[in-house]
């Protein structure tokens, strides 16, 4: 399988929010805004791409019925480093993410890649699978934090396109997310059949 | 293919019953609490009832022609027209127009179509529209219009309702109950709040038609009333500073409207009459906990969506007996 | 290369180099990184100070006093400043507020709120000066700050009443944690235990606060409610509330089934 392909592959074929129904926690709780979703993607496609690599390189030393301990404590090292670098670096990006960058170190797209993917492939093609799947996470987050927050702020990237009191709060908040995800599935689901 | 065979939605054809007259039933008997609302509200209740109504046929019927492209057109059963007055039941008597049609594309989109239309949808369609409004437009949909003001639809004066003073009361505002009506002018009419909660007589008369009719049983309502005026009457004894009276609480808010006519939708509630006591006594129960100590002023609409989410675990548990089978002992 | 046997001792001797090799990167990162997190820290809470306090230029810390866990007393030359945390709609209500010499509100600012966007979340501009709910310039020394649906006289948030409630009981915890601590110069008592003892005594309080002869016998005995809680006409339900709602504090004022209700609503 080509490099091309593998990295297709995670955002359309395999998307993990619309075809995989993978890391449901992030997505439905940081993407109150297209801004705050698209953060979270690429956070976790940071941590996605390194922990592909890691793993990748050292599958063969690790001995299978450790292999999961191993894998954890490799992303939960990465995904603190990237914590405390946001913490220093980008503190008000910090601000809005803090809850849920703890959270990356169980989505499960990240032990799921690593198993499925990187733990057989070589660390080339894994990275390019954690761009592929990053992407496709950040797509799907990004659309979906745009989607609820233009129908309940009226805003999209924090421009204003029509008055706030127009808009409908129930889309900010939890079931707002459950029905615009409900909704943004099914719309995928029928594009991709046609 | 031409299709020979026609499968229809619950309750099947047995004797001249049928959805539509089941649906036309129900309507009628919203007529008098409907009357009184144009009474007391004037033309703003008849505009909200208007617009409503008609959105929700409009939404029923462009969604079945158009998205699931269905070839028999649904909205002469009654269903659309039903969840659109209930809606419209719902609001207050000012809402801008706008919200209306969103609360009917929620209610017949999201609540009923969604799920495949009539006898397919979890929640009670018009109570998804209200609860969806409720959550998105908090501001417009707390604002309630005195009652009496004829001519005007927008520009009214509004005012706290019982409910809310009941609430401040529970938060430590000690004359807030001295300000409440007295039941009796409750139960007449005078219980400001959305369109169709104005009367509880009204509404009751709808009760007696629906159960000579036999449209629906007594047990749900009997069960959720009967459960609100025990369990608000010992709060009420355990403290009268504090706690409105069980009257108090029977005839204001949504209480008998929903009692009466949402909680008693076919398509989501128990089918069996134990599952609907146990249905009611759970609605009742979550009425008054959320009305004492929840967020929102009225519980109604949220209790009855809760058990309206149980009532598949209830059919599963209160399945009556197969003829002929063996009771156990 | 083959894979490694899942062999009791190399199962242990990967798991520990990963660890240790884990381990040492992070201390390393961490060791970068502390530096600028601290400093960011500093930053955001000298700007809050300096807003709160109306200042014109930077505030300097001459000393803090944690009084509890979310209650910090922070003394700076430009004035004094608290920061106090209640239960709110969604979570913790983090507030700074800054008040002046005569213990009059200057400035207030949420550090941290979880409340619903579009409602409760508004708290960061409808209390501020010129909005409906202005709360600068007053004194919660003459009467505690309440809602206007409970008694006070400040307007709620539009639909986010219990918002409003959690955002005017920090303020009104932060005015106590600030009394406290005035009267610890004239007293030289710890904030602590002035702030806990000997509210309603005669020369212990401050000005204003609790007039002598008006609070009641029995509703404000030494120890039992803190400063602020009791005011002048003795004690009515809403500031009972506040009395109640605080941690420590027993239930002193009104019927114990009021004190006790208000706090259960409070915490739903």
């Amino acid at each position: 399988m080509n490099n091309l392909k593998v990295l297709l592959n995670g955002i359309v074929k395999e998307n993990p929010t619309f075809v995989l129904l993978l890391g449901m926690c992030p997505t439905l709780g940081t993407t109150s805004s297209a801004i705050n979703g698209m953060s979270m993607g690429l956070a976790t496609m940071a941590v996605l791409i390194c922990s592909n690599f890691v793993i990748s390189c050292i599958k063969k030393l690790v001995p299978d019925m450790v292999r999961i301990p191993s894998y954890i404590v490799v992303i939960a090292s990465l995904v603190t480093i990237l914590q405390m670098v946001m913490q220093a670096y980008v503190p008000d990006l910090y601000a809005t993410l803090g809850l849920f960058i703890p959270l990356i170190v169980v989505n499960c797209i990240i032990l799921g890649r690593a198993e499925a993917f990187a733990a057989k492939n070589g660390p080339i093609p894994s990275i390019f699978d954690g761009i592929g799947i990053g992407l496709g996470f950040t797509i799907a987050l990004t659309l979906l934090g745009g989607v609820r927050e233009l129908l309940g702020t009226g805003k999209l990237f924090n421009v204003t396109l029509y008055s706030e009191d127009y808009g409908m709060l129930l889309f900010v908040l939890a079931p707002g997310a459950f029905i615009a995800l409900g909704y943004l599935i099914a719309i995928v689901n029928k594009l991709r059949k046609a | 293919m031409a299709n020979k065979l026609i499968v229809s939605l619950s309750p099947h054809v047995h004797g001249n019953d049928s959805v539509q007259k089941n649906m036309y039933g129900v309507i009628i008997a919203l007529v008098p609490a409907l009357l009184v609302s144009f009474y007391m509200f004037g033309l703003g209740a008849v505009i909200v009832t208007l617009t409503s109504v008609i959105a929700c046929l409009f939404f029923e019927w462009a969604i079945t022609k158009f998205i699931l492209k269905r070839e028999r057109t649904t909205i002469m059963d009654g269903s659309a027209a039903l969840t659109g007055l209930l809606l419209a039941f719902n609001l207050p008597s000012n809402l801008p127009l706008w919200i209306i049609i969103i609360g009917a594309l929620v209610a017949i989109g999201i609540g009923k179509m969604t799920f495949g239309g009539l006898g397919c949808n979890p929640f009670n369609p018009a109570l998804v529209g209200r609860i969806f409004l409720l959550i998105s437009f908090p501001v417009q949909m707390t604002s309630w219009p005195v009652a009496g003001q004829l001519g005007s639809y927008t520009d009214v004066e509004t005012a706290a309702t019982p409910l809310a003073l009941m609430k401040q009361a529970v938060h430590g505002n000690a004359d807030a109950l001295g300000q409440l009506p007295d039941a009796f002018s409750l139960f007449l009419g005078n219980n400001p709040g959305c369109i169709g909660e104005i009367s509880s007589l009204a509404l009751l008369l709808g009760l007696a038609y629906m159960l000579v009719k036999k449209i629906i049983t007594w047990h749900i309502p009997v069960s959720i009333l009967a459960t609100v005026f025990v369990f608000s009457g010992l709060m009420h004894l355990a403290n009268p500073a504090v706690y409105a009276s069980p009257f108090t609480h029977l005839f204001t808010g949504g209480l008998m409207l929903g009692a009466i006519f949402m909680a008693t939708d076919y398509v989501t509630s128990p089918m069996t009459h134990k599952g609907m006591i146990i249905y009611g006594v759970a609605i009742g129960f979550l009425t008054v906990v959320i009305r004492l100590f929840g967020a929102y002023p009225e519980g109604m609409s949220f209790a009855i969506f809760i058990m309206n989410a149980f009532t598949p675990l209830i059919n599963t548990y209160c399945k009556p007996k197969r003829f002929g089978e063996v009771v156990k002992k | 290369m083959k894979k490694l046997e899942s062999s009791l001792a190399n199962m242990v001797i990967v798991l520990t180099v990963i660890s240790v090799v884990a381990g040492g990167i992070l201390a390393y990162v961490n060791q970068i990184t502390a530096g600028p997190i601290e400093k960011i820290k500093a930053e955001t809470l000298n700007n809050a100070l300096r807003s709160v306090l109306n200042a014109d230029e930077m505030p300097q810390v001459s000393s803090t006093n944690s009084i509890d866990e979310f209650t910090t007393v922070y003394v700076t030359n430009m004035g004094v400043a608290v920061q106090a945390a209640t239960d709110g709609f969604g979570g913790k209500l983090k507030v700074l507020v800054g008040f002046t010499e005569d213990g009059a509100i200057s400035g207030y600012s949420v550090l941290e709120h979880a409340e619903t966007p579009g409602l409760g979340a508004k708290a960061g501009e409808w209390f501020q000066k010129g909005a409906k709910g202005d709360i600068i310039g007053k004194k919660p020394a003459e009467k505690a700050l309440a809602v206007s649906k409970d008694g006070g006289e400040v307007d709620a948030i539009t639909a986010s009443t219990i918002t409003s409630r959690a955002f005017l009981q920090a303020v009104n915890q932060a005015y106590q944690a600030y009394s406290g601590t005035s009267m610890d110069a004239a007293s030289s008592a710890t904030p602590k235990a002035s702030a806990q003892a000997g509210c309603c005594q005669e020369g212990k309080c401050k000005e204003g606060q609790c007039q002598e002869g008006k609070c009641k016998e029995g509703q404000c005995k030494e120890g039992t409610c803190r400063n602020g809680a009791c005011k002048e006409g003795a004690c009515q339900q809403a500031s009972c509330k506040n009395a109640c709602q605080q941690a420590e504090a027993p239930i002193t004022c009104g019927s114990s089934e009021a004190c006790g209700r208000a706090k259960t609503t409070e915490n739903n």
